[in-house]
Parts: C-alpha cells; structure tokens; sequence
C-alpha cells in the first residue's frame, strides 16, 4: 500500500477526517453524530495514516499513547458524571452553564464533556487495536 | 420517594464505580510510572473498601438506597440500587480486591504493570461493583461486558502459550454466555416493556404463570449457569482459570464466578419466583452434580493450580444448593424427596431450622446459607489461590509430584495454608463450617435429604483433597530431584517475596476465615436479611418508587 | 412485520450456531458477529415496530403528537452494537496472536493449557 499518491494524501486525508471527525462530536448533542462515531472517524484516519505512513509515523503523530488517550477520555467522562454532588441531583446528570465569550453565548455542558470523553475512548482504544494489527501485518 | 434532591451521601450508591473508573483511567494515564502504580493502586483499594463498608452500613441502617442516573424517573432511567446483598457481595469483593492488590505488588513484574495490570484490575473491579449494584437488567448486562474486558486484560497478561490457550476458550464461551443472557433480555423487553428490576418484580406477578416467563427464566438460569460454571456448562473453567498469574486466578476464581450467582440469585429468585420453584428440582440436580463433578475433579489432579479450579466449582455447587431450596411440598423437587419416610423427617428438622434462623421460611434459610457460603467462597478461593501463589514460588512448581517440604522451611505460609484448607472443606472453626450447616439443615427441612447428603459427601471428598495437598505439598520432606519441569523457570524468575509482605494479604483473608468461624452470628444476621429481602423485594421495589423507605 | 423479522432471526441464530460448532476458530469468530447481529435484531423485534416517525416532542406540546418508533430499543441496540464490536475486535487479535503462537486455529489440537497425558496425582509418599 506504499505507493506515492497514497503517501503523498494521506496526510491531508488525514488531517481532513480528524477536522470532521470533531465536527461531528461537537454537533451531536441537537443533531445525528456524538463521540462515539465522532471517534470512529478520527480512529480511522490514523488507521490510514498508519497504512500509508507506517505504524511509527502515526505513533510520533499522536503524541501519547493510544491507550493513556482512551484513560483520558474515561476519566472525563467520570469527571462528567461527578459534577452532579454539587448541583445535588443523579449521578450523571446533564448540568449547564452559558459563559459569554467577546459577546458570544456559548453553551458549555456535562453531556459535552461525557461526549469528548467518549469521542477519546473511542479515539484511543479503536486505534490501538488497529495499529496493533498493522504492526504485525508488517512484519 | 421523589428522586431529586440526593445529599452528598446517597452517592455511596455510585461510588464504587466511579472509584474504580476513576482510579483506573488515572493510572492508564501514568502507565509508564510503573513504580507510581502500586503506591496509586493501594490507596485507591483502601478508598473502594471503605466505601464499600459505608455503604453497607447505610444498608444495614436505612434499607436499600436507589439512586437514579440522571435524574430520569423510573422507571425509565437506569437505577442504581443497592440492597443487603448487593452490599454484602460488593464490600466483600472490595475487600478480596485490597488484598490481591497487596499481594500483587511484589508479584506483578514491571512489564506486566506497564502492560496495565492494575488499571485492568480497577477496570474488572469497576464492572463487578456495578453489576452488583445496579437495579436494571439491561445495565447489568453492560457490567458484565466491562468485567469481561477486564478480566481480558488480566487473562493475556504475559502471552504466554497457555494463557493464549486458556483466553480463547475463556473469552469464546464467556461471550457466548453474556449474548445468551442479552437475547434473554431482549425477550424479557419484549414481555414487560421494561427493564428496571423493581419494575419487573412488580409486574411479574400479574403474569400468567405460562410459558413465555418459565422461557426466559430457563434462559437466564443457562446463561448464569454457564458464568457460574454450573455443571453441564463448567468446562470453561478449568480449562482457563489455572493460566495467569496466580493472583489474577485469585480474582477470578474468588469474584467472577460469583458474580454469575448473584445475577441468578437477583434475576431468577427475586424477579420470577413462581418460576423459580418450577425450576427447584432441575437447579437441585444442577447442584449436586456441579458439587460433585469439583469434588471428584479436585481428587483427580496432579497440579495444585488446577486442583483449585475444581474446588471453585464444587463451591459454586454448594451455593445452587441454596438456591435449590423451595417451600416444603410446593411440587417442587419431587425427583429428589426419597419417600414419605423423608417427608416424615421434613418436619422434625423444620423445627430444628427454624431454630437456627428464628422465623425462616425453608427458601429463606437456604438462601442465607448461599448467600454466606458465597461470601466465604470468595474470601477463601482468592486467599487459597494466593496462598498457593507464594507456595509454588517457593517451590518452583505447582506440581504436587514437585512441591513438598515448605513446613519446614515456611511454616507459617503453611499454617495459613492448613487454615484455608480446612475452611474450604467446610470443617469448624472456620468460615466454611456454618454455611453448610445452615443449607444441610436446609435440605432436609426443605424435604431435600439427597441434596443434603451429597453436600455432606462433597465436605468429605473436599477434605480428602484438601489433605492431600498438604500432605504432599507442606507436610513431606521435598522429594530428592525436582522434576525438569518447565513452568520452574517461571516461578523462579519472579523471584522470592519478602516473607512480611506476601503473607499480609493471607493474614487479612485468614481474620475473616477465623473471625466468620468463631463468631458467625454478625453474618449470618446480614445474610438472613439479604436473603428476606430478595424473597419479599417490598423495600426494593419501594426504594425505587417510593412509600418503602 | 414482527413475523418476518422473526424468522429472519431464526435464520441468523441456526446460521451462527451452525458456525460456531466448528472447531475452527475463524469459523466460530464469524459465528459470534452473526450472533451478535441476530441479537441486535432481536431487541429491535421486541421492541415492536410501530412507527418510523422520531420519538420527538414538539415545542409547547406534553407528549408527541402522533404515533412514534419506540426509542429504547434503538438505544439498547446502540449499546449492544458497540460492546459487541469491540469484543469482536479484541477476540479477533486474540485469535490472532493464538494461531501465531500456538501453530493452529483447530481448537481440537489446543491442549497446552489442559495436556493429555496428566497422570493422576501422587498416591502416597
């Protein structure tokens, strides 16, 4: 699968699917989409970055471990059910807040975080199955 | 009770889980501290078991809590309820888990840490805790897919040919199982239109006592049958669990077997009870062939890891025993009353039953006695698996042929050792003993003297087993010339524990064997009231829709 | 509708079981996806299939004006699609690593953890 076209776009495959992929994450709570198909997607543009790149580019690329991603988003989505002693009512319930930002009103949620906590589990235990695979495909 | 206002207390209900999550996303995190893990790990276990024990005291005082996911009312959100044995089976798999993690510190090298041994062990821990005290079917069926994704984790640790052998065998049936116990549930969907236990147990009632509730009963005794490794559905077992690392069979040994029987006990006897008494007579076979299969099974094998794999079985016998005892002369268990000379004696032991649980109804009684044998089966599984762990690195082998001398040599360890033992067996003054004098009772009060008696033989059998391992592993001389085995280079090069440390978690394990033995009045208390609450969900149900509590 | 879709899940169930009876196990790995998809099915029969229209509720009104498809099948479905596909994907690195390691995928010849010639324990000593 190394031929040069495929090499020479992946990356920007890449780059766009990852852009659409948070796309459809933060448009998910009104509308078809959320993290975990939000996910799917990211997890599957680095699947094909490490089918045309190899599997070290995309491990440099991501930065940390797939799998200290996955932790991440789960400890977010705890955190996300957590906040709800404060306000006193169930676990995991939705609570919001409308910050305004240079005089635009944006809404920050629990079911956002415990979305993005997903979208990273999803992110980070799909790609380290895949790249798992590609590895010993290589070999 | 209009679920809203929830004070910071009502979430020891969720925090079992939330702990456990927490803690094992955080040290995935910082998975490649490895020497941070154990110093995470422990104080995270401590905070689970005093968490446990709060909840459990709130239990004892308040009866059972509900807390509902997101303020959704029932019974259309997923509610968390936590009743007596909810409680009772979450504090004690909190408490094995400390210990195991106490032990595994020395035990788990640093490549298997790195490979995340103790967020898998948080991960499992997170889905035993949830399925315990969840109060939705759907629900506990996703706990029991985390706890599976744990226990993954923990099987595979290491790669080696065998784990990779025992995995796919484990992890095959273990699916199929929990996609059996999914389609059951899609049934019972399709039935009530609701998946909230309190719900059910409300509704159920109403039902005709037909065919499509004794399906979907039948169902869920198969699919938790085969996660308790129940006879004819047990083969996964000793076919996997002698692989890991020995604290891992600890584990899974002391808790996921278990978790299968506290799914039947909640879904089966709680929810469906007509059904369940239509079904007495089958679990009563299921029982003493289970009982007997581990008890035959133990004598048969030459490797102490694999010996204990059936002691695992015949324990999970011994609870379905319990759960096999019915009101007298309900029509059930007809095959297995042996004349009217039996039914005669019925009465007469009645009697004396009743006495030992003052006010008890035969199912009530039997109950009781599962539910305890079952939280001493999950102390003293995982304290013999880790007992056995530190014998066969001493030895270099879990081979019987191989070990032997380790009185001399550690004789504490071989105390300890002679300690669980016995408890297993189930011999005074040890946890074991009264359990099985509560169910044998039971049986004959219930008008089961050939259930009675099989659990009697069982004890018998268990103890010979149980004698030959320390016979031939403590109590000779260690044989001249070690066999060339090739699992010594394993246990070698995990190298000896410090004597202190490795025989903590024993020493913890080994107060409740003792404390349980000596005085079981306090847990027989604890579980004759889990055992009521199930037979009369009243407080539960009411829990979740109010005017209970 | 429920009829047919019954049926359709009979299939896939004597499919599925069919295939994970084999002793390969590739075999009983395609028999757990069919499996998993026969379930899914399932859940949606029991559910019943009433309306296509989206369980929403208009702005201003208490409850959906119109007949509407049941949402917590789907929701369940949703659930159960993701857990199956991850272990799908777990078992199949599994098997995997297995065939690598131990030479086979015929689970008849995978006897490393359970050997044949054990011979009974020591008698006496």
């Amino acid at each position: 699968m190394r031929t040069i076209i495929f090499r020479f776009t992946a990356p920007y495959l890449t780059a766009l699917m990852v852009l659409f992929s948070i796309f459809v994450l933060l448009r998910g709570h009104n509308d078809p989409g959320g993290g975990f198909i939000g996910g799917l997607i990211a997890a599957s543009a680095f699947a094909i970055y490490g089918i045309a790149c190899g599997v070290a580019a995309v491990r440099r690329a991501l930065g940390f471990h797939p799998m200290a991603i996955a932790a991440a988003g789960l400890f977010a989505a705890v955190c996300a059910g957590i906040f709800s002693v404060f306000a006193k009512s169930g676990f995991m319930t939705g609570l919001w807040i409308f910050p305004k930002f240079f005089g635009t009103e944006v809404a920050l949620s629990t079911p956002m975080l415990f979305d993005i906590g997903v979208y990273l589990v999803v992110v980070g235990g799909i790609s380290s199955i895949a790249l798992a695979l590609e590895e010993r495909e290589s070999d | 009770m209009v679920h809203g206002a929830y004070q910071a207390a009502d979430f020891l209900v969720v925090a079992p889980v939330a702990l456990c999550l927490l803690f094992g996303a955080g040290l995935l995190m910082i998975r490649k501290r490895v020497d941070w893990h154990p110093f995470v790990a422990i104080p995270g276990f401590c905070l689970l078991f005093a968490a446990d024990v709060l909840l459990l005291l709130k239990v004892a005082a308040d009866g059972p809590r509900t807390m509902m996911m997101g303020d959704w009312q029932p019974p259309f959100g997923i509610a968390f309820t936590v009743d007596m044995l909810g409680a009772l089976f979450v504090t004690t798999a909190g408490f094995v888990a400390l210990a195991s993690s106490i032990y595994a510190t020395f035990s788990i090298s640093r490549t298997e840490r790195r490979y995340g041994f103790f967020p898998f062990l948080f991960l499992m821990m997170g889905g035993v805790s949830g399925a315990f005290l969840t109060g939705d079917v759907f629900n506990l069926y996703v706990w029991f897919e985390v706890l599976l994704i744990g226990s993954f984790g923990l099987l595979i640790l290491g790669s080696e040919h065998e784990q990779l052998d025992g995995a796919t065998k484990y992890c095959f049936l273990n699916l199929v199982a929990t996609t059996l116990f999914l389609v059951t549930t899609g049934y019972l969907y399709g039935l009530f239109g609701t998946l909230n236990m309190a719900d059910i147990a409300e509704k159920a009632g109403r039902f005709e006592n037909d065919g499509a509730l004794l399906t979907i009963a039948v169902l869920y005794l198969v699919a938790f049958g085969m996660k308790a490794a129940a006879f004819p559905l047990n083969f996964w077992l000793p076919a996997s669990y002698h692989t890991p690392r020995f604290v891992v069979s600890a584990l899974f040994a002391g808790l996921l077997t278990k978790v299968g029987v506290y799914a039947l006990i909640r879904v089966l006897l709680m929810l469906f009870p007509p059904q369940h008494a239509d079904l007495a007579t089958l679990i009563a076979w299921v029982a003493a062939l289970t009982m007997l299969v581990g008890a035959f099974g133990a004598l048969a094998q030459s490797d102490l890891r694999r010996l204990l794999n059936y002691f695992v079985i015949a324990g999970i016998g011994t609870i379905f025993a319990g759960l096999a005892l019915t009101e007298p002369g309900g029509g059930a268990a007809a095959g297995m009353v042996a004349t009217s000379a039996g039914a005669a004696a019925t009465d007469a032991a009645a009697g004396e039953a009743a006495a030992l649980l003052p006010g008890s109804t035969s199912q009530v009684v039997g109950l009781s006695g599962a539910v305890f044998y079952a939280v001493h089966s999950i102390m003293v599984m995982t304290a013999l698996y880790l007992a056995a762990g530190t014998a066969a690195r001493i030895a270099g082998s879990s081979s019987l042929r191989v070990m032997g001398g380790l009185w001399r040599s550690r004789p504490a360890l071989a105390a300890l050792m002679l300690v669980f033992l016995l408890a297993v067996s189930g011999l005074p003054p040890f946890s074991g003993f009264w359990p099985k004098v509560i169910l044998v009772r039971g049986a004959f009060q219930a008008g089961l003297p050939v259930l009675g008696a099989i659990i009697l033989l069982t004890g018998f059998l268990m103890t010979v087993a149980s004698a030959r391992v320390f016979a031939l592993a403590f109590w000779r001389n260690a044989p001249a010339a070690p066999e060339a085995d090739a699992e010594n280079a394993v246990f070698r090069a995990e190298g000896e524990p410090a004597p202190l440390v490795s025989l903590l978690p024993l020493l913890m394990l080994a107060v409740f064997v003792v404390a349980a033995g000596i005085l079981p009045q306090w847990l027989t208390e604890l579980t004759d009231v889990a055992a009521r609450g199930i037979v009369d969900p009243a407080a539960y149900v009411g829990s979740v829709f109010g005017g209970g509590s | 509708m429920e009829t047919v879709l019954s049926l359709v899940v009979g299939c896939l169930f004597a499919v599925s079981l069919y295939l994970i009876l084999s002793k390969h196990i590739i075999r009983m790995l395609l028999g757990v996806v069919l499996l998993s998809n026969a379930v899914n099915i399932l859940i949606f029969n029991a559910g019943r299939i009433t309306s296509v229209a989206p369980p929403l509720v208009p702005e201003g009104a208490e409850a959906p004006l119109s007949d509407v498809a049941n949402p917590l099948p789907q929701a369940l479905i949703l659930t159960a699609i993701v857990i199956s596909f991850s272990f799908f994907a777990f078992l199949l690195v599994l098997a995997y690593r297995a065939y690598q390691d131990l030479g086979t995928d015929d689970t008849d010849q995978m006897r490393v953890a359970e050997p044949e010639e054990d011979g009974p324990p020591p008698l006496g000593y």
